[in-house]
């Protein structure tokens, strides 16, 4: 039945698309694509250069197919099969890592400041105030990479070393994946993965047919096919067959296109055209099938399953950018400041420094020298405006956010006892920031499980609503072929089924086991269906338990049980699905001779083709809309008796149709078209593509945070609309356009900037009209293949729906979005297929608990359920995002507060860059004294309560908007830090100018003046952070009491007489403590300090508060608004449009095919496998046509 | 019955303990912690008016008081000041000060009269004052061996390299070494009253108690222990270049010599600001009911050996009674009035705002 297509015609599908340039939207093509002519070609050379030899490894490394790695030292450019996904080794970990950690600038900058703290001339400070620090930070990462590396290390040994057959020496020897070279034939059993990608040669099953589950490769469960060649299949069964096989494959290229293989084979000096579906790639699982040999095409990194995951990208925070950013402002600054001093130190010297008899140092250098070491100087002295401890600390509250991530049990999914996990501690406050989230629809939205949910018959519905879901599920012991895990609640239909009266209802499930082309498999007296899509499956497992059971096929008959009758249908025709037709038809002669043609599919179709007699059309038409609204995936079904003359001259046409030369599909299409016409309604079917659980609930969440939602699904568009309408991703409200519409909204925009370019250039966003106008909310459909620059239109809109798009493509999406909207992107998915765009989004989250786990090993994120999802970015990604923010803004002024009290002494020391507290002080502050309360609060800070988040999700835009933290931010903590440090400085300054201590000594000495400036310091700090805790629980009580308490604790130790005898250099404040703080006087001057540095930040708090509310309190007042006006109209809300493109097909074309070509239904002269009782030996007809062999 | 209830008690909670722990070895179920859950019981202050207006008006009436305290106290102190640098042709120094050479070892001695409008009651201090001196200057602060100065015998003999250029003389290591000891303030001064009858009567200076009792006994020690003969103990040292006298002979006093002379001991203890002054002696009340230093004329006679005027610095002696807070200082006072003042009229408009904007925020109450 198969017939060669024309090849020289040039349609679409005989193009084969060789490559798509990735990055194409930068240079503003449409798109970059690569063609060539399908029908392979070993003459055009060039471009089919991988060549594979079977069973000859030495062959390979030929010098031919050697390729310069380095220098010119040539490697094979075949790969061997092993993976490697490791960065370090033994040797190259210490330095690697190293390197690596010396990439951050802060990293460098303390290596260079401990250098220059080794220079004596200018060392202002003790060398081990930076080196301790740098340490302890260095091998704090280093540890964090080592556990990484090592458990990457074990994946790949786990993958690496699994057992396969491969044939050695003319036997089957077990190997390990490692081993396995290009060439090499392969025995697999059933169930295993497949270790690389192979030339299917034979298998078990008849016709060299082999199962496939591709979850890995596309998310797709449903059990796909694989045909070995003819010649293959009937030549290479045996051992010693496969031993001597010594084809040559000349192939294309490794490269990423999961849906596009070819090849030639030449053997026996024929040749003989390759497929892809001759191919079993690496990563699917072989299924009901006993064992299959292969040829290894491609290995370990040529795979279409590794070329296909992009690089593993190192992810950044945009709040690290930042910082990053601000740390280098910081440098600028402290360069400007230190040169500044520099300069002052320069005159002051030449002004006062050299009469200064006193200051004599016996060396001879010039002020300018001296101005230049005191730059150095300042430099060291100042160097604590970026805080060394800051990258520590920031380390550390990213790990405390992880974990509280992990120990969350509201995202705990006790059924799977999967708990969230945060796999990696860099992103978190990423999260808070999300703008657009890209999901993968099925396993992540959807548990990809398809229920027979409702049904309507002759015009009346059965199937309760989920309301009265207190109803026991139907009990099907009465039916021993039944599926025990099919439910249906209601009980009038099957006692209709039973009762056996209502023919409609008989005929109905007839037409379900009938109708389709699901296969079907004996096992242990249970039946098992393959089919083609999961909603077939469900529909005939549906008739199943009504009393329908499909018991087997062949080729032309049809097999099922009626109620308690096995009968026997003899086929006719079967005219299969595909997306134009939407609807699939069965002729089928009954045994008393009658010809009934049954045939479902989608309510649009169908209803154009009823007869005028037919009946029910309205009462379904109503059920239609109903189930639709519920966002049930509808067929329509029916039927039309044939008369035998009429069936006759179809089969004419249709046989001539079959085997037309030019456009055969177009012609069967036509000829089916002419036999599905005047059909009979019976009914239609409602099932239910089962959302995962909180679902719509979740999506309206986000959306209510202004985030952006993207649905990037392999299904097709009908599916995937239904889906986004069952999830409340599209709602009623919204205007769809679909990709098609789109194009020429593009065009016209294109043609316009074409126009007037330079309109467009100065103009920039203002001259770009909105694509849409009107202000109704947008949702976008588009196909995949077709991904122009769409971007702006797409982020108008509310919701975007990507459908058919390869792994490839959706990374693209991503990664396009990343690119021009300069957004923060989060993808989810579970599968493989996923893996490419959880890589690219700046956060991935994968669904962990499933089968596979490629998507939670690439993810920076994994739970169990989408809808923890809500509570990842609302509440915990808001917090970190908060948490982090304030943490920062406060880390920066308390450096700032801390580092500028220095610049301030400065124009009372001579510029002479003379620090001004205490060097321990120094060492210790940001170490002991000030980082406990506001790592604290960096941990467990709570602007609102996880309740409330969730409540209000409007909360979550600040961070969207990047309102916490930045430039302005940091330049208001550079000012508060100026102003605190300035009042640091002068009350004391003021206070100490002339001042005497009760005693009558005098305590102006450096000493007392260090000691109380650093009180002061401490107490406004500690108090600061007290402030701007917004969550005070015992915990940040005891931080800032101890952090106070340690500070005067430590400092009465340092100060006391032991110390300093036994390090009477080393601890030089001896007693300072004592004698300044024992003074009234000098405490009023730290109150007073402290005071007038609070103060002004309690005011202009309570102002802002008062006068301008900050956006949350807005959001806040707005939220409760709006919830008290929706309470009302709520209940009006019934009148829905009614959308009823819904119908439940697949993608995927049905087994008709296979069915027809009769391949699988042929047993084996030697039986290999099981024999399979449903399969009965049929003499093959148009053997030769089927068989599809060039003759080159 | 008591041991059995206990037993009980114990296999019970065994038994409770065994149970979970043997499920969370399988489960991976996270422990509902009030901790973990991030449901820690806090406390969430928020500024609303009930906090923030009391909080003004009270700090206001609080430092108000504080201050009109520092300052009345401030003012009743009394406080004497006296410039000798010598710059100026009419002063008594002029001559000293326009004739100092390094190599003088004679001192110059001015005598400055003076004359005190108000009796100085209880103990009267008396200071010298630096003016433009750089104290606080880094290699200065740094130039001294806080080792040799406490005593340890290898630092008197080995000064450390912080010393520098101070550190030795021909090999000879410098006691006391370094910048700060080499350029001890070394004036003399002595104060006389002159009595309504034209006598001079010499006032008492006390020249001990000046130092802190840590930098006395803990910070500053000899070398050598309780070594009296201290000229033994600095055997082999030299004394710094610009003094006259050797370190053990600072004093005649043997616990007011060497290293805990009290002078060198303050000198040491560098001052924050380059203006300063350092506590140099002390006149002790009398037993009797006269002030210590009654109105009249007195006469202050300078051994003037301190060069300042290549620095353009200043030379100041001052006298000064002492109150609960120190001496003469109105800046404090001043401050607390400003700050207090400027918080209750921050109250007042904090209140006045408050009334105005206040009602349209009410809604926005976030602790529902």
């Amino acid at each position: 039945m198969y017939t060669y297509r024309p090849v020289d015609t040039f349609k679409d599908e005989d193009v084969h698309i060789l490559d798509r340039e990735e990055r194409w939207f930068e240079r503003g093509v449409k798109e970059a694509i690569y063609v060539k002519r399908k029908r392979p070609s070993l003459n055009r050379g060039g471009d089919v250069t991988w060549k594979v030899k079977a069973n000859d490894r030495p062959y390979h490394q030929l010098p031919e197919f050697k390729k310069k790695v380095f220098l010119c030292i040539k490697k094979s450019k075949y790969s061997g099969n092993a993976i490697k996904t490791y960065k370090y080794n033994v040797i190259t970990f210490l330095p690697l890592n190293l390197y690596e950690q010396f990439k951050r600038v802060a990293n460098i900058y303390f290596l260079a400041l401990l250098i220059l703290q080794i220079i004596p001339e200018i060392s202002t400070l003790p060398w081990y105030t930076t080196l301790i620090p740098l340490v302890i930070v260095l091998g704090i990462t280093a540890i964090k990479d080592l556990v990484d590396d090592l458990a990457r290390h074990r994946m790949d040994n786990e993958i690496n070393n699994r057992k396969c057959e491969v044939l050695l020496n003319g036997r089957f020897q077990e190997a390990k994946w490692r081993e396995i070279q290009v060439g090499d034939v392969v025995r697999l059993k059933k169930n295993d993965f497949i270790p690389a990608d192979l030339l299917l040669l034979s298998s078990s099953n008849p016709n060299s047919l082999c199962y496939v589950e591709t979850a890995e490769l596309d998310g797709e469960t449903n059990l796909k096919f694989r045909m070995g060649l003819r010649v293959t299949d009937e030549r290479l069964q045996e051992d010693h067959q496969l031993a001597d096989f010594n084809a040559l494959i000349e192939c294309e290229e490794p490269n990423n296109r999961l849906d596009k293989f070819t090849g030639m084979m030449l053997w026996d000096r024929e040749r003989y055209p390759l497929e892809l579906d001759n191919m079993l790639l690496r990563g699917c699982k072989i299924r009901n099938t006993d064992w299959c040999h292969g040829l290894v095409i491609f290995a370990g990194g040529d795979t279409k399953i590794m070329k296909n995951g992009g690089k593993t990208r190192f992810k950044r925070t945009k709040i690290d950018e930042l910082m990053n950013y601000m740390v280098y402002t910081i440098f600028a600054l402290l360069i400007l400041v230190s040169a500044g001093l520099a300069i002052g130190h320069t005159y002051w010297y030449e002004a006062i420094g050299t009469k200064a008899w006193y200051l004599f140092d016996g060396k001879t250098q010039t002020p300018g020298y001296r101005g230049f070491l005191s730059f150095w100087g300042y430099i060291i002295v100042l160097n604590t405006m970026v805080p060394i401890s800051l990258y520590v600390s920031v380390e550390v509250i990213r790990l405390g956010q992880s974990k509280f991530i992990n120990w969350d049990l509201q995202m705990y999914f006790a059924e799977k006892d999967t708990p969230a996990k945060a796999r990696t501690t860099t992103l978190n406050e990423q999260l808070g920031q999300i703008q657009y989230v890209f999901s993968d629809k099925t396993g992540t939205l959807t548990q990809n499980i398809m229920q027979f949910k409702k049904c309507t018959i002759a015009g009346r519905s059965y199937g309760s609503d989920p309301f009265y879901s207190k109803i026991q599920p139907v009990d099907w012991s009465w039916n021993r072929y039944a599926d025990k895990k099919f439910q249906f609640m209601d009980h009038s239909l099957v006692a209709l089924v039973r009762s056996k009266k209502d023919k409609d209802a008989m005929e109905f499930f007839k037409l379900l086991s009938l109708c389709h082309t699901v296969m079907v498999e004996h096992k242990d007296g249970d039946l098992i269906y393959q089919a083609a899509s999961p909603d077939e499956g469900a529909l005939v497992t549906a008739a199943r338990n009504f009393g329908y059971v499909f018991l087997s096929r062949t080729q032309d008959t049809m097999t099922i049980r009626e109620m308690d009758q096995e009968m026997t249908y003899e086929m006719l025709a079967l005219l299969d699905f595909n997306s134009d037709r939407k609807r699939m038809s069965i002729i089928l002669k009954f045994p008393d001779g009658r010809i009934r043609l049954y045939c479902k599919g989608a309510d649009t179709v169908i209803y154009e083709r009823l007869s005028p007699n037919s009946k029910h059309k309205e009462t379904t038409q109503t059920a239609l809309d109903i189930f639709a609204n519920e966002t049930l995936r509808t067929l329509c079904l029916c039927y039309k008796d044939i008369s035998a003359e009429e069936f006759e001259a179809w089969s004419r046409r249709h046989k001539e149709a079959q085997v037309t030369m030019n456009d055969r599909e177009a012609a069967l299409d036509a000829v089916y078209e002419q036999i599905e016409n005047n059909l009979m309604l019976i009914g239609a079917t409602a099932i239910e593509d089962k959302l995962q659980d909180g679902v719509p609930e979740t999506i309206a969440k986000l959306a209510k945070a202004d985030i952006k939602i993207w649905v990037l699904t392999g299904d097709k568009k009908e599916t995937a609309e239904n889906i986004g309408y069952s999830c409340s991703l599209l709602t009623d409200d919204m205007e769809i356009h679909y990709g098609e519409d789109v194009n020429e909204k593009l065009t016209r925009r294109q043609a316009s900037r074409r126009d007037d370019p330079q309109a467009y250039r100065r103009g920039k966003k203002k001259t770009a009209e909105p694509f849409f106008p009107g202000s109704n909310k947008n949702a976008l459909i588009i196909t995949g293949g077709w991904l122009i620059d769409f971007v702006d239109m797409a982020c108008e809109c509310e919701a975007v729906i990507c459908c058919r798009v390869t792994p490839k493509q959706k990374a693209n999406v991503v990664s396009l979005v990343k690119k021009y909207k300069k957004a923060v992107t989060l993808s989810i998915g579970d599968g493989a297929n996923d893996v490419n765009m959880i890589k690219t989004a700046d956060i991935g989250v994968g669904i962990s608990g499933q089968e596979g786990m490629q998507a939670v090993m690439s993810s920076d994120y994994a739970f169990a359920q989408f809808r923890y999802l809500q509570r990842l970015l609302l509440v915990h990604g808001r917090w970190s995002y908060i948490r982090m923010c304030k943490f920062l803004r406060f880390f920066f002024f308390k450096n700032f507060a801390f580092t500028l009290v220095h610049f301030w002494y400065s124009f009372f020391s001579g510029y002479s860059s003379q620090i001004t507290f205490e060097d321990w002080f120094i060492t210790l502050y940001n170490l002991a004294y000030s980082s406990l309360p506001v790592l604290l609060v960096g941990l467990l800070d709570q602007d609102v309560n996880d309740r409330l988040s969730l409540k209000f999700p409007k909360l979550y835009i600040p961070g969207q908007q990047g309102t916490l933290f930045n430039y302005k931010n940091f330049f208001i903590s550079l000012f508060h830090g100026i102003f605190v440090s300035l009042i640091i400085f002068f009350i004391p300054y003021g206070a100490f100018l002339q001042t005497m201590g009760q005693d009558g000594e005098a305590p102006s000495d450096y000493q007392s003046f260090a000691v109380v400036a650093a009180s002061s310091l401490i107490f406004i700090v500690n108090l600061q952070i007290s402030l701007d805790t917004s969550y005070w629980t015992f915990v940040n009580c005891f931080a800032v009491l101890g952090s106070i308490a340690i500070y005067f604790g430590v400092m009465f130790d340092i100060h006391s007489a032991g110390i300093h005898v036994i390090f009477p250099s080393v601890f030089t404040f001896t007693g300072v403590s004592s004698n300044a703080l024992r003074q009234p006087y000098l405490w009023l001057t730290i109150i007073l300090t402290v005071g007038i540095s609070l103060l002004p930040v309690i005011c202009i708090q309570f102002l802002s508060k008062t006068i301008w509310p900050s956006v949350g309190d807005k959001k806040y007042e707005m939220e409760l608004k709006e919830d008290d006006d929706k309470k009302k109209p709520s209940a009006f809300q019934r009148g829905r449009r009614s959308r009823r493109s819904a119908y439940a097909f697949s993608h995927a074309q049905g087994y008709a095919d296979l069915i027809a070509s009769g391949r699988s239904f042929r047993r084996r002269p030697q039986a290999h496998g099981g024999p399979q009782e449903s399969i009965r030996e049929i003499p093959r007809r148009e053997l030769t046509e089927n068989d599809r062999r060039y003759e080159v | 019955m008591m041991a059995s209830s206990y037993s009980a008690k114990d296999e019970d909670g065994h038994i409770t303990v065994s149970g979970p722990g043997g499920g969370t070895l399988r489960n991976k179920k996270p422990e509902n912690t009030a901790f973990k859950q991030q449901r820690l019981p806090a406390w969430q202050p928020i500024l609303t008016a009930g906090t923030v207006l009391p909080a003004f008006f009270i700090i206001g009436l609080i430092f108000i008081p504080i201050g009109i305290g520092l300052y009345v106290t401030s003012n009743n102190i009394k406080e004497f000041e006296i410039d000798y640098t010598g710059d100026d042709t009419s002063s008594p120094c002029y001559n000293c000060a326009q004739n100092f050479s390094w190599n003088n070892t004679k001192s110059c001695t001015c005598i400055i009269p003076f004359q005190l409008d108000q009796p100085y009651e209880s103990n009267v201090f008396m200071y010298y004052g630096l003016s433009n001196f750089y104290q606080n200057h880094r290699r200065y602060v740094k130039s001294r061996d806080d080792s040799q100065l406490n005593g340890n015998i290898d630092s008197l003999k080995k000064p450390s390299k912080e010393c520098e250029p101070y550190a030795s003389v021909d090999n000879k290591p410098i006691a006391p070494c370094g910048a700060i000891a080499n350029s001890m303030f070394n004036d003399t001064l002595k104060l006389f009253y002159n009595d309504p009858n034209g006598t001079s009567v010499p006032i008492l200076l006390t020249s001990t108690g000046i130092a802190w009792w840590t930098d006395k006994h803990v910070k500053f020690r000899n070398p050598g222990g309780n070594n009296a003969n201290l000229t033994a103990v600095f055997q082999g040292t030299v004394k710094p270049v610009n003094w006259h006298r050797p370190v053990y002979e600072l004093d005649t006093d043997p616990e007011n010599n060497g290293f805990i002379n009290e002078d060198f001991i303050v000198w040491m203890r560098t001052a924050a600001l380059p203006t300063f002054r350092k506590l140099y002696r002390i006149i002790q009340k009398n037993n009797n009911m006269a002030p210590t230093l009654p109105r009249g004329n007195y006469t202050l006679v300078v051994d003037y050996n301190y060069p300042v005027r290549s620095f353009e610095g200043r030379k100041r002696m001052i006298l000064s009674t002492i109150s609960w807070m120190g001496g003469k200082n109105p800046f404090l006072g001043i401050a607390y009035i400003t700050v207090g003042s400027v918080c209750f009229f921050l109250g007042v408009v904090l209140l006045v705002i408050h009334h105005k904007y206040g009602n349209r925020n009410n809604s926005a109450n976030i602790s529902n």
